[in-house]
């Protein structure tokens, strides 16, 4: 059931929440153990959230359009006296003493908060195996990963643990595991959520962003979680865009451009039932009264690149307050000096290491130019080709995700391998559009494929319309 | 050659400050914790200022504002600025990184005028957040022997104006003027309230020494942990000293970061420039540029309150006198009293004489019109200079009528004519003392002088005027000697 039926059903008391929130607990009781979505389920406050929600029903009130609906959220979200762990040994211990923005905004509109899910690592990683609490497992195939970094939310929907949940998408972590776990998964505009409680991994890249198991529920997931939050100096002003009212509109008329570089056979690594599907994805959208032709956006190559600069270097600086002082682990040391680096040497995970020294080094003296400073012009080269492609298209087409889920351990020796998962999504965080995947049929193991709708900044309207016209005429899913 | 005195003879020092102020804000930098000195420790925080996962700056507008009205008191140019990450470790800096300004600071090139008119150089002022403070428990306080450290990060977060000085400045008195006029700035428009006592402000000091006539800048070194004006002065004497006694004995000064130690006297090496930190500054993201509009920082001019250097010029033009013979009334906030007085009619010099002499503890009840009055009447010749301190201090205390106050004292002009009687009658009951006074040396002269003007002032229970008291003995020794 979506979570839009739910709400309704709550709202007009042909159920209670609390029989909602029970039976998906129930669900998460059988399911959880071999898929590992959740760091925490909330089992208890979960129920009692459900309770007062159906009091507030009987006494007449609404709670809001997500009324008893079932959530759950990354684990790199804070939440206020619950610990919130970033799947890293480095936050043991801390409970934040507030809520992220986002969490405050799904509580108003009366969903309820049933766990926090598995990442990897601080954000940081596509497959959710660089997680110090273990792997999570893909529900459709659990040899095989859920993506990432946020695989614990995708796989968390998939296997119907909860309708709904939040992730967050640096450069690609919401897109790319919902295409491996065949769920809906959309990063907004940079600006259009706050970050406010998010736990910074790039903060020009950063962007929290829903799964769901349909277009609806995420256009409605979306406009409770967005619009202006003065808490975040980056955010944009004004209301949440109105999607849910336009999600039928169709895309006739429209012209949609597929991506040569993230597409076609001048990059090595996207899989042929990949392009297939992506083939018949534009097919669906023609059918509708698009037109859809392939396009150049060239810096768009340059991305992954850039982005192996860009998001480290802010990490090693947003990562640096893990030091022992005032939160989470300490590991004593006769000085302050000894007792950082002692903390971050048993608190991190390789991974996390790794791409702080990467930044580190990329901000140094006599090379920030040449690395990070380059890098930002290949940012402005993506802005300045993607606001020519969409001179001419209202919207973008691409693969999500280069392959199917692959199976675990299978890259986690190769980090090149490993990164090389998001190159299809990375262009759109470098240049803070939005973008989403959409499930649209399976690939030759049976596995989901998923279809990356582009957006020029603020275009989740034009977006949304052409997701559905895609979930419409998308083949049969993978079945777990 | 600016004349500055030459600290070790034959040397020249130069120096540069950079001082950072907290702006006098209500709210800290990027949150609404409260900027409040003093409080228990850790009491005025909150997630930003403790720099805790997940939380955001987002910038204090009034601190914008404070530091606009800084770079227009120092005549700086205001322009579009970008916040950046300065990357540390350090225990009492809650995100291990200062968010500040680098490449593109809120205000660029500006100058403050010394109160002898000489212009001093400003590079940049720029904002940036404080970071909180360390104590060091056990081993003496030092970081090194102590058992442990205590942070207290209240003052984290708290909005700061750095102001980075060129190296105009010639010698420790150059240092601690340019400092005392920052200071009365910063105060003047608001902006702080320049305790360096209570580390509202702060001065680290780049000095380096050249022989005299040289125009290559010797290598600097920076002093830092400056805390009052007289360790400043100290400071540079001793580290131009140590940097002669370098450079004399053959040696090259090396450049290097030192640590003003107050109890011993000296500066001791922190660090060297190899060992300077790599800040790996970048733009902070998590901040937009900021962009003041012109009608925005026309309207933060427009509200500006006169300057310190405005005060001097003015007084100076109305006075028509030297800038620097209105400093010291400027810098006691006499300066519109002395304006209102002379400008309702009043004898400039004797103003400024009062002001600086005899109103050093206040000026109570005393208004333009009344001083107007009683330096007319003083001028006029109605009252003493003494006579008029009395009046002036009853004015002081309880206001009123130079006149009635006179009056009430029995003071009375006398006649000259009366006076001049008085003077020849002493003359002829003294002839050896007048003899002294019309034949002696200067030396002579004065003591004879002060010898009949002292027993003029007994016989007129001090009611005689001692100016015209001289000019009737000069007068008499003229006509003796024509």
């Amino acid at each position: 059931m979506s979570g839009r039926a739910l709400a309704a059903a709550v709202r007009s008391g042909d159920r209670s929440a609390r029989s909602v929130v029970d039976e998906h607990l129930a669900a998460i009781r059988s399911g959880e153990p071999e898929i590992h979505a959740f760091n925490l389920v909330l089992a208890d406050e979960a129920r009692a959230a459900a309770d007062e929600v159906d009091r507030r029903v009987a006494a007449g009130e609404d709670p809001g359009v997500l009324t008893g609906v079932p959530v759950a959220i990354k684990d790199n979200m804070c939440t206020r006296g619950v610990p919130t762990t970033c799947s890293s040994r480095i936050l043991e211990g801390w409970r934040p003493p507030y809520d992220a923005t986002v969490v405050e905004r799904l509580a108003a509109a009366g969903a309820v908060l049933v766990g926090k899910t598995n990442l990897d690592e601080f954000a940081m990683g596509s497959s959710t195996e660089n997680s110090a609490f273990g792997a999570t497992r893909n529900p459709l195939d659990t040899t095989k990963v859920p993506g990432g970094s946020s695989g614990g939310s995708a796989a968390a929907v998939a296997a119907g643990f909860v309708p709904l949940s939040l992730g967050s998408d640096t450069g690609g972590s919401i897109r790319q595991p919902a295409a491996l776990c065949g769920v809906v998964g959309v990063k907004p505009t940079y600006g259009a959520v706050s970050r406010y409680g998010l736990v910074a991994f790039a903060s020009s890249l950063d962007q929290i962003g829903p799964f769901a198991r349909t277009v609806s529920d995420a256009a409605l997931f979306l406009e409770v979680i967005g619009g202006h939050d003065p808490l975040d100096s980056t955010s944009i002003p004004g209301a949440a865009a109105d999607l849910t009212s336009v999600l039928d509109r169709g895309v006739e008329g429209m012209r949609i451009g597929i991506i040569e570089e993230l597409s076609g056979d001048g990059l090595e690594g996207i899989a042929g039932d990949v392009r297939a599907r992506l083939g018949e994805a534009a097919a669906a959208l023609e059918a509708a009264g698009a037109t859809v032709e392939t396009t150049s956006v060239p810096s768009t190559v340059y991305g992954l690149s850039a982005y192996y600069v860009i998001a480290p270097a802010e990490a090693s600086s947003n990562l640096a307050r893990y030091d022992g002082v005032r939160f989470g682990l300490r590991v004593d040391a006769p000085n302050s000096g000894d007792m950082h680096t002692a903390t971050r040497t048993a608190g991190f995970g390789d991974e996390v290491k790794r791409r702080i020294m990467l930044g580190t080094y990329a901000l140094s003296a006599g090379y920030y130019d040449a690395y990070y400073g380059k890098s930002q012009k290949v940012r402005t080269l993506i802005v300045n080709d993607f606001a020519m492609a969409y001179g001419t298209y209202d919207l973008l087409l691409s693969p999500t995700a280069p392959t199917t889920a692959f199976p675990i351990g299978e890259k986690t020796a190769d980090p090149m391998t490993m990164y090389l998962n998001d190159v299809c999504t990375i262009p759109s965080n470098l240049a803070g559009h939005p973008s989403m995947s959409v499930p649209f049929g399976v690939g030759d193991d049976g596995m989901p494929v998923g279809v990356q709708v582009l957006a020029p900044a603020m275009g989740e309207p034009v977006m949304f319309r052409a997701a559905a016209v895609l979930e419409a005429a998308a083949p049969p899913g993978a079945s777990s | 050659m600016t004349g500055a005195p030459e600290i070790v003879p034959g040397w020249e020092t130069v120096i540069g400050l950079e001082v950072h102020a907290e702006l006098a804000t209500v709210t800290k930098m990027f949150s609404g914790a409260p900027n409040r000195f003093g409080g228990d420790p850790n009491t005025n925080i909150d997630p930003v200022s403790l720099g805790l996962p997940g939380s955001l700056p987002v910038l204090n507008g009034h601190a914008v504002e404070l530091a606009i009205r800084v770079g227009l008191a120092l005549n700086c140019r205001i322009q579009r600025s970008v916040f950046a990450r300065k990357n540390y470790f350090y225990p009492d800096m809650p995100k291990d990184f200062q968010i500040s300004q680098y490449d593109l600071p809120i205000n660029g090139e500006g100058w403050l005028e010394l109160a002898d008119g000489r212009r001093i150089g400003i590079e940049r002022a720029h904002l940036e957040e404080d970071t909180g403070k360390s104590t060091h428990v056990g081993g003496g306080g030092r970081i090194h022997e102590a058992g442990h450290s205590l942070v207290d990060y209240n003052r984290a977060g708290v909005p700061l104006i750095e102001i980075v000085g060129r190296p105009d400045l010639r010698g420790s008195e150059d240092a601690r003027a340019y400092v005392s006029e920052l200071r009365s700035i910063l105060i003047a428009i608001g902006a702080s309230d320049g305790k360096m006592e209570e580390g509202s402000m702060r001065v680290d000091c780049n000095v380096s020494v050249r022989p005299v006539g040289q125009a290559e800048l010797g290598t600097r070194c920076e002093v830092k942990n400056i805390n009052s004006l007289r360790s400043l002065g100290r400071a540079i004497e001793y580290e131009a000293r140590r940097q002669v006694d370098i450079v004399t004995s053959g040696e090259r000064v090396e450049q290097q970061t030192r640590h003003w130690n107050e109890d011993e006297g000296r500066t001791h090496k922190l660090r060297s420039k190899e060992e300077a930190f790599d800040y790996r500054y970048f733009p902070e993201p998590d901040l937009m540029p900021v962009e003041p509009s012109e009608e925005w920082i026309a309207e933060i001019r427009s509200a500006l309150p006169l300057l310190p250097r405005e005060r001097r010029h003015r007084l100076a033009a109305v006075a028509g006198v030297d800038t620097g013979a209105t400093a010291l009334t400027v810098e006691r906030g006499l300066d519109d009293l002395a304006v209102a007085t002379i400008g309702a009619g009043a004898d400039a010099g004797r103003v400024l004489v009062h002001l600086e002499n005899n109103l050093a503890d206040g000026v109570g009840l005393l208004t333009a019109g009344s001083f107007a009055a009683l330096v007319a009447m003083e001028t006029g010749g109605d009252l003493t200079a003494t006579q008029a301190k009395t009046v002036l201090a009853d004015l002081v205390a309880t206001g009123g009528d130079p006149i009635a106050h006179a009056a009430s004292h029995g003071f009375e002009a006398m006649d000259t004519s009366e006076l001049e009687a008085l003077v020849n009658r002493l003359i002829a009951e003294h002839p050896d003392d007048w003899a002294g006074f019309v034949g002696g040396d200067d030396r002579e002269r004065r003591k004879k002088s002060g010898f009949f003007v002292g027993h003029v002032m007994r016989a007129t229970q001090g009611q005689a005027d001692g100016r015209i008291v001289n000019e009737l003995l000069a007068l008499r020794a003229a006509k003796q000697g024509g």
